[in-house]
């Protein structure tokens, strides 16, 4: 589904990734940890094809298209989905009209006929359950004032409407307190099926208590440094991330 | 050679048409004492009116041409409010055939200011030039001094007016160039509650035109008036609008503008407030692109204690279009206890765009809650990524977002007719389905 080789960007004069390499299949969820500063949220931002970031060499294959040629709109049409980890308030844009717009903008990309207002209202009504929307907050202007949980959680709604190929959950578990981490856990889990896949993006390890991957890679200076299974979240847990430093240290010395 | 420009024009109009009443004859010696303003007077800084008042301009005066009528129909028929009184000016000239009143005469007394000056001689006498200050405003002078027609719209004391009175000028000139002048008057009595609309549209000609326009307005005490003036011309036509509101004690006005084109627009909206307890609200919202330019001068005059006084402007400008928002904020020595807010926020959609913004606060009483601030800027890059990456197309984004930034006016207006209505516009000018 998803064929990341030898990905290098920067911002600015800075390499921030510096040859990724990832192999995501349908139905898998994939975890990426590592210290601040290793690249992940960069990682989320080239995938989603954020303007800021400079790609430098490599390829992104994504259902057998060329990912970094898309503009950011005909990856969601091709079933991308970025939850933000800081999603953006828009002041004057209610969260519903947002979301139609979204599914429509989607469905045309797809050549299928927007969705009437009935139609779409069904929609909406079926995945709010999915994560406890409040009613209220869809009349509201998009993420306005809502709290750090409530936005989180609309990320996950809006994952849930518009049902992508693939979701990359960048950091979505931080800040959250438990219950809303539950909430929004349950939610992703809601929405695994045999089809898609999930790149959840995390500093720690307790979302994936909740969200159980398949595979766990370590990102440290660009690069992904190790790969392993759940076990090996486990283990960064109990030890930090300083020994895989020192060993990637060591490797290159 | 004979003189074209306009001050010769007007005064060879006034010296052939002379003055009827004691106002008219103060306004032509007023008018002589003044000169059409250049960009040095401090009040016209950054407007030049030199291409406009350098045409020669027919005046419009008394008679209007069937076609011209034929024409503004589509104008009035545009426009879907049902149950409401309508009068239709053309070319300057009320045209009874497009109008029609719903409301009894015991609720409102309305019709054509030239007419009222006989059929409703008591209130016009009353009010009539009592409140637009002409001594600085060479187009206020020439407006008051050349018998204008226009809306008279009075409501007596403790009327609620159900049904809006709806406005329509409609510009419709062929070959020649043309002046027209629009005079009204609002009287709204105490604890009396009306709502006004003017629209002010033209056909698409290869002509000129230029709309000089005054009304007088009077909010009683206690009373409300919401005051809606939506100005979409064609581009070869241009309006300088002089609007004086007068509110005593206790009373509601809140006025909107919406300036969506034309070639020069300039609005001077004037509000004195003359007893305590008022509120005054001034919503103003330009979406402007082409070589449209719109000034906007703002006054509230705060003059009594315990009022509040509310202005947000907002625009959108591409193109090479051109902005100017001068507000000022007056609060004097007698006015403590006033609560004065301003915001004026611009967005710059083209790198020819331009915005002239200007603030400014006089303020004698000591013990009062003053606030003002205006802000340039173009489109956020983080909310356009984000809608992008949920699928919406760049350029519907962006459209999305500029019809949200002009949204907290847009809930402001209060009439849906007059809101679904601009929004259309607005959504039509962006290239948005709403």
């Amino acid at each position: 589904m998803l064929s990341i080789k030898n990905l290098q960007a920067a911002i600015g004069d800075k390499q921030i990734l510096k040859g990724i390499n990832l192999e995501i299949k349908p139905g898998e969820v994939h975890a990426i940890m590592g210290p601040n500063g290793s690249g992940k949220s960069t990682l989320a931002s080239v995938l989603a094809g954020r303007e800021d970031y400079e790609v430098l060499g490599g390829e992104v294959i994504f259902n057998g298209k060329n990912l970094l040629e898309l503009a950011p709109e005909e990856r969601a049409g091709e079933g991308l989905f970025l939850a933000f980890q800081y999603p953006v308030e828009i002041s004057g844009v209610s969260n519903t009209n947002f979301l139609k717009a979204a599914v429509n903008a989607i469905r045309k990309y797809r050549g299928e006929e927007p969705l009437d207002a009935v139609h779409f209202l069904r929609l909406i009504k079926e995945k709010m359950k999915l994560v406890n929307m409040d009613q209220a907050l869809l009349n509201r202007s998009l993420n306005e004032g809502f709290s750090g949980g409530e936005k989180k959680r609309n990320e996950i709604f809006q994952m849930a409407v518009l049902e992508p190929r693939l979701a990359i959950l960048d950091e979505t578990d931080s800040g959250l307190d438990i219950d809303a981490l539950r909430i929004v856990a349950n939610g992703v889990n809601t929405l695994r099926r045999a089809d898609n896949a999930i790149l959840v993006i995390t500093h720690y390890q307790r979302l994936l208590d909740y969200i159980v991957p398949d595979y766990v890679h370590v990102l440290y200076q660009g690069r992904i440094v190790r790969s392993g299974n759940k076990e090996l979240a486990l283990e960064l847990e109990e030890k930090g991330y300083d020994w895989i430093k020192a060993e990637v240290e060591a490797e290159n010395a | 050679m004979e003189k074209t420009d306009l001050k010769s024009l007007a005064s060879a109009y006034l010296q052939a048409h002379l003055p009827q009443s004691a106002i008219q004859k103060q306004a032509v010696e007023i008018f002589h004492t003044l000169d059409i303003p250049t960009t040095k007077h401090e009040e016209w800084k950054y407007l030049n009116l030199k291409n406009l008042t350098n045409r020669a301009y027919l005046f419009a005066n008394g008679n209007v041409a069937e076609v011209a009528i034929e024409k503004a129909r589509s104008f009035v028929n545009v426009y879907d409010e049902q149950n409401a009184n309508v009068l239709v000016f053309v070319n300057g000239v009320y045209v009874p055939a497009l109008s029609h009143i719903v409301s009894p005469e015991s609720e409102l007394k309305v019709g054509n200011l030239r007419q009222a000056r006989s059929q409703y001689a008591r209130e016009f006498e009353k009010h009539f030039g009592q409140y637009a200050d002409a001594h600085q405003h060479i187009f206020a002078a020439l407006n008051t001094a050349t018998d204008a027609e226009g809306a008279f719209i009075y409501v007596p004391n403790n009327q609620v007016v159900a049904a809006p009175v709806i406005l329509h000028y409609i510009v419709a000139t062929d070959a020649q160039n043309l002046l027209v002048q629009t005079r009204n008057l609002f009287v709204v009595g105490t604890s009396a509650q009306v709502t006004v609309v003017e629209h002010y549209n033209s056909a698409e000609s290869a002509a000129h035109s230029l709309t000089n326009m005054v009304t007088e307005i009077l909010v009683g005490a206690n009373a409300r008036l919401d005051h809606y003036k939506i100005q979409n011309e064609a581009n070869h036509s241009s309006h300088i609008g002089f609007t004086q509101t007068w509110q005593l004690q206790d009373s509601y006005y809140a006025n909107t503008t919406v300036s969506l084109s034309g070639e020069i627009v300039r609005n001077n909206l004037h509000i004195g407030i003359d007893g305590e307890n008022c509120t005054a609200y001034m919503n103003g919202l330009y979406v402007l692109d082409n070589r449209t330019v719109v000034d906007n001068h703002t006054v509230v005059d705060h003059r009594k204690p315990h009022s509040h006084s509310n202005e947000l402007y907002k625009g959108l400008l591409a193109g090479n279009a051109h902005a100017i928002f001068n507000g000022k904020i007056f609060v004097r020595q007698d006015a403590q206890q006033t609560n004065a807010f301003q915001s004026n926020k611009n967005m710059l959609l083209s790198p020819h765009a331009k915005v002239d913004t200007k603030p400014q606060l006089e303020i004698w009483a000591d013990d009062v809650k003053c606030s003002h601030g205006c802000t340039v800027g173009a489109l956020d890059e983080e909310p356009l990524f984000y809608l992008r990456a949920r699928g919406i197309a760049e350029e519907s984004a962006r459209a999305l977002l500029m019809f949200a930034f002009a949204q907290d006016v847009l809930e402001r207006i209060q009439l849906a007719s007059v809101r679904e209505y601009v929004e259309r516009l607005i959504a039509q000018r962006l290239k948005m389905e709403i």
